[in-house]
C-alpha cells in the first residue's frame, strides 16, 4: 500500500462528494483524509482525498472518477512537488502547575493558542501530518482531551494553476 | 423519391434526423408552461416516440398533459421493471434511447434492476421518476424513496430535480449522456412540485457538462502500432464485444476481419455483429462458447479485443487467460482499457472511427511488410471446428431437445427476425444455436444476467421494430417473473411470442446442481412441465392473457407449432415446448478454472497437446 493525494476539481453541485466518496467505498478502499471546500471560481469546488492504495487499482479509481459527469478534472499530487497542510485543533489540560509547560511546546511547534480558560487551552496548529503528530506527542503528557482534524489541502508547487484549464472547460461547455 | 408507405422503422429514422438538428428547426423562447407540460415538451423536443411506463402519485401530474401529446405513444405496462427492460429492448433494437416512466418511491425502486442491467449492458435509457413534492423531501413522505442515492452506482448519471426551470435542460443533457460516449441509463427525478409549478419551456437547451468529454477519435500512434501488431501476428484473433453493436460498428469491422484474414469471436453481448455465416467466424467465447472460439484465444499471439471488457465469464480464470497473447484493447470508456488485463497497445474511441482508422492502417502495413502468413493458424482452427463443432446429444428420457427446438426455431425465423431471452440455459443454447447474422437482433441480459428479461424486452422491441417478427426465448423460471406483460402486448396490439423453453426447474442451477452438488436438487423445481400438476399450466395463462397458448411434446409438433405462430400477427402467441430437464449447456468451462480446461461434453475435454 502507498499513499496518495489526490486532486479533483468537480462542479459545485449537491451530490457530488457522495458520488466520489461511493467509488472508493465500492472497491473498500480506505479514505485516509478528505476535504472539501470552494475554490477562485464558484462554478469549482476542490476534493482533496488521501487514499492508501496499490498503484494499478489507484489508476482504475482514477479512470472511474473522471467517468463521474461532474467530475472535471483530477490531479494527483506527489509530495516532492506540491505542499501539503493538515490543520489542527486540540484541547489541552493546562493549569497553573503546567501551563508554562505546554506553552513552550507550542512555541516550539509555532502553533497558537486560540482560547483559555483557568485549567484548559485549545491549540491551533497547521502543518504537515508529521508536525502534527510529533505536536501530538509532545502535548500527550499533559493529558489532550479533545482532537479535531481537517483533511489534507495540497496545491502544486510552482505558478501552474490546475484550476484554470478546468475553468475553460467549464465555461466553454 | 418518397415512398407511398414508408415502414415504421423510415419513419423513426426520419425523426430522428429531425429531432437532431430539429432543436434548431424547433426554437421555442420562454413560453408558459407547468413543470409538466415542459417535460412532455422536452421528450418531445429531444424525439422521444415511445414510452413504457406506469402512473401513480408523485408523477400524476405528467401523466396529465402526456395525454394530449400527439409525438409520444405511452405504453402501459404491469410492473415498472417491465416498463424498464421494455425501453432496454426499444432501445437496443432501435439503437434509440428508450424511455420509461415511474412514480415515486415502489414505483422507482422496481426500476432499479433495469437500470443496473441497462448499466452493465450499456444500453441506452433515460428513466422519468416522480418524486414526493420538494417541501416532503427527506421527511419519509408517502412513497418517498430516495431514488438518486439508491441508484447511483448503477447510473452513468443522475438528476434531482426541483426546480422546474432546470427540466428542459436536465432533460436535454440526459439524452446526450445517454446516448453519447459509452451509452447508459440515465434516471431524472422530479419532485411533483416542479410538475405541478408553472415555469417557461424553451428549446433548444445550452448543455452545461464540463466534465462530460468522451473521446471519440483514436489515436493516430495508437493505430500505426495495432497495424503493426496485426500486419505480423501469426495466431491473431478479433475479440468482439457489445460495444462494436452499440457504436454502429458492424459493417466497418466485416472491412477489419476480411483485411486481416484474423480469426473472430462474438461474445454473447455481440452475437450478430459478425455474421454467424462468416468464414472466419469462430463462434462465441467464455464460459459456454464454442471449443474453436474458447482455443483460439488461449493460443493466440495477439487479442484484439474491440469493445470488449474482459469479464469473466469470457476469461475463465484470469491469469491464465489467452497466456501468449499481446493484447490491443479499443473502447470508448478507458476505464475499461487495462481494467482487467494489461495491454500492449490502449485505444480510446468509437469503435466506428477507431476501426475507419485501422483498416487503411492496416492495409499500408500490409504495402510495407506483406499479408502475414495464416496458414497454419488456420489449418489449426479449422481442426477444431472439425473436431469440436458445437452439437448436442439427443436426450434419452423421450421428451424434447431444447437445443432441437431452438435450432428450428431459429431456421424458420430466420436471421431477420429479433431474438429476446431470459437468462439460463436458455439463453446460452438461443446464443449457440441460432445464427445472427446481423445487429441488433439478439437481445439479452448479459453482464447483470437477469431472469425475465425476454418478455418485456421483446416487448419493446416489437414497439421499435413493428414489421419484424419478435420471439422472446424464455425459460419457465424466468417467465414467471415478468409474463403480466403478456397482458400488455395483448392489449396494446403488440403480437410478440414467446418459445418458452419449459424444463419444469430453473435449469442453469440445476445444471450446476447435477455437475457440482451431487445432483441434490434444492429448490429448482418449478412444477410446470410433463408428468407435474403443471402450475401455472402456461397455455390456461396465455389464454387468460387474451394470447394464442400452444403446447408442444414431440418432435414432430415443433415445426408446426413455431410455423402456426409465425401466421398469427393479431395476438402475441405462446408456445410451451415441453423439454427434458436433463438437457445440458456444453461446452463449458467451470467458474474460476481456466480456459484449457473447457470440457467439449461432460468429462470430455479436447487435448491440447497432441493438437499443438
Amino acid at each position: 500500500m502507498s499513499r496518495h493525494t489526490l486532486s479533483v476539481l468537480v462542479e459545485n453541485k449537491p451530490g457530488v462528494l457522495t458520488r466520489v466518496s461511493a467509488l472508493f467505498a465500492r472497491r473498500a478502499f480506505n479514505i485516509h483524509s478528505l476535504a472539501v471546500g470552494p475554490t477562485e471560481h464558484e462554478e469549482i469546488s476542490r476534493i482533496t482525498v488521501v487514499v492508501d492504495v496499490e498503484e494499478h487499482p489507484l489508476e482504475h479509481v482514477t479512470k472511474q472518477l473522471n467517468k463521474l459527469i461532474n467530475v472535471i478534472k483530477i490531479v494527483e499530487l506527489d509530495p516532492e512537488s506540491s505542499v501539503q497542510r493538515e490543520l489542527l485543533l486540540v484541547k489541552v489540560r493546562a493549569d497553573q502547575a503546567t501551563r508554562a509547560g505546554v506553552l513552550e511546546v507550542v512555541d516550539l511547534f509555532r502553533a497558537h493558542v486560540v482560547d483559555v480558560v483557568p485549567d484548559t487551552v485549545v491549540i491551533e496548529a497547521t502543518g504537515t501530518a508529521a508536525k502534527l503528530s510529533a505536536l501530538l506527542s509532545a502535548l500527550e503528557p499533559y493529558g489532550v482531551r479533545e482532537i479535531v482534524k481537517s483533511g489534507t489541502l495540497a496545491v502544486g508547487r510552482g505558478s501552474r494553476s490546475i484550476t484554470d484549464r478546468a475553468l475553460e472547460r467549464v465555461r466553454t461547455a | 423519391m418518397v415512398q407511398p408507405n414508408p415502414t415504421p422503422a423510415q419513419v423513426a429514422a426520419r425523426t430522428a434526423s429531425r429531432s437532431a438538428d430539429g432543436a434548431a428547426g424547433r426554437t421555442v423562447s420562454g413560453e408558459e408552461v407547468t413543470g409538466a407540460e415542459s417535460i412532455v415538451r422536452s421528450l418531445e423536443s429531444v424525439g422521444v416516440e415511445n414510452v413504457f411506463g406506469i402512473p401513480g402519485g408523485a408523477i400524476l401530474p405528467l401523466y396529465d398533459p402526456l395525454m394530449d401529446s400527439k409525438q409520444i405513444r405511452h405504453v402501459l405496462v404491469r410492473h415498472e421493471q417491465g416498463g424498464g427492460h421494455a425501453a432496454q429492448g426499444y432501445a437496443h433494437a432501435t439503437g434509440k434511447v428508450g424511455v420509461t416512466m415511474a412514480t415515486s418511491g415502489p414505483g422507482a425502486t422496481n426500476l432499479v434492476t433495469p437500470l443496473a442491467d441497462a448499466h452493465m449492458d450499456s444500453v441506452p435509457l433515460v428513466a422519468i421518476t416522480g418524486q414526493v413534492a420538494e417541501n416532503l423531501i427527506g421527511t419519509d413522505g408517502f412513497q418517498e424513496a430516495d431514488i438518486v442515492g439508491i441508484t447511483m452506482p448503477i447510473t452513468k448519471h443522475s438528476y434531482l430535480v426541483t426546480d422546474p426551470a432546470d427540466i428542459p435542460r436536465t432533460i436535454a443533457e440526459a439524452f446526450h449522456i445517454a446516448s453519447t460516449g459509452r451509452p447508459g441509463p440515465v434516471l431524472v427525478d422530479i419532485a411533483k412540485s416542479a410538475m405541478a409549478a408553472s415555469t417557461t419551456f424553451s428549446w433548444p437547451q445550452e448543455l452545461s457538462l464540463p466534465g462530460y468529454h468522451p473521446v471519440t477519435k483514436p489515436h493516430a500512434k495508437q493505430i500505426r502500432e495495432a497495424a503493426k501488431l496485426l500486419a505480423t501476428a501469426r495466431r491473431p484473433v478479433l475479440y468482439v464485444g457489445g460495444g462494436v453493436i452499440r457504436s454502429g460498428a458492424s459493417e466497418a469491422l466485416r472491412r477489419l476481419v476480411d483485411t486481416s484474414g484474423a480469426a473472430v469471436v462474438t461474445t454473447l453481448t455481440a452475437r450478430g455483429a459478425v455474421p454467424d455465416s462468416h468464414p472466419q467466424h469462430l463462434g462465441m467465447p467464455g464460459m459456454h462458447g464454442t471449443v474453436p472460439a474458447v482455443a483460439a484465444l488461449q493460443k493466440a499471439d495477439l487479442v484484439v479485443a474491440l469493445g470488449a471488457r474482459f469479464d469473466d465469464r469470457v476469461t475463465g480464470r484470469l491469469s491464465s487467460f489467452a497466456p501468449h497473447a499481446a493484447v490491443v484493447h479499443a473502447d470508448i470508456d478507458p476505464a475499461e482499457i487495462g481494467k482487467n488485463r494489461p495491454v500492449d497497445v490502449p485505444i480510446v474511441g468509437d469503435l466506428r472511427e477507431v476501426i475507419a482508422d485501422l483498416v487503411p492502417a492496416l492495409e499500408a502495413e500490409h504495402a510495407k511488410v506483406g499479408k502475414p502468413d495464416l496458414a497454419a493458424w488456420w489449418h489449426q482452427l479449422d481442426t477444431w471446428r472439425e473436431t469440436y463443432p458445437l452439437g448436442y446429444s439427443p436426450t434419452d428420457d423421450g421428451h424434447l431437445s431444447p437445443q432441437h427446438v431452438i435450432s428450428r426455431l431459429g431456421e424458420l425465423a430466420g436471421p431477420d427476425a429479433i431474438y429476446a431471452a431470459g437468462v439460463g440455459q436458455h439463453q446460452m443454447w438461443a446464443a449457440q444455436f441460432i445464427r445472427y447474422e446481423h445487429p441488433r437482433t439478439w437481445l439479452n441480459s448479459a453482464g447483470l444476467g437477469t431472469m425475465g428479461f425476454a418478455v418485456p424486452a421483446a416487448m419493446g422491441a416489437k414497439v421499435g421494430e413493428p414489421d419484424r417478427e419478435v420471439w422472446a426465448i424464455d425459460g419457465d423460471g424466468c417467465f414467471q417473473m415478468t409474463n403480466q406483460e403478456l397482458a400488455t402486448c395483448a392489449i396494446n396490439d403488440i403480437p410478440i411470442k414467446v418459445a418458452l423453453i419449459n424444463n419444469s426447474s430453473l435449469g442453469m442451477v440445476r445444471q450446476w446442481q447435477t455437475l457440482f452438488y451431487d445432483e441434490r436438487y434444492s429448490n429448482t423445481d418449478l412444477h410446470t412441465g410433463h408428468g407435474t400438476r403443471r402450475i401455472p399450466d402456461f397455455v390456461k395463462l396465455a389464454d387468460a392473457y387474451g394470447c394464442e397458448g400452444i403446447r408442444v411434446e414431440r418432435e414432430d409438433e415443433v415445426d408446426a407449432a413455431i410455423k402456426r405462430a409465425q401466421e398469427i400477427d393479431d395476438r402475441p402467441v405462446v408456445i410451451d415446448f415441453q423439454v427434458s430437464r436433463d438437457a445440458m449447456v456444453w461446452p463449458m468451462v467451470a467458474a474460476g478454472v481456466p480456459n484449457d480446461d473447457i470440457q467439449y461434453a461432460r468429462g470430455i475435454s479436447p487435448a491440447w497437446d497432441r493438437e499443438d
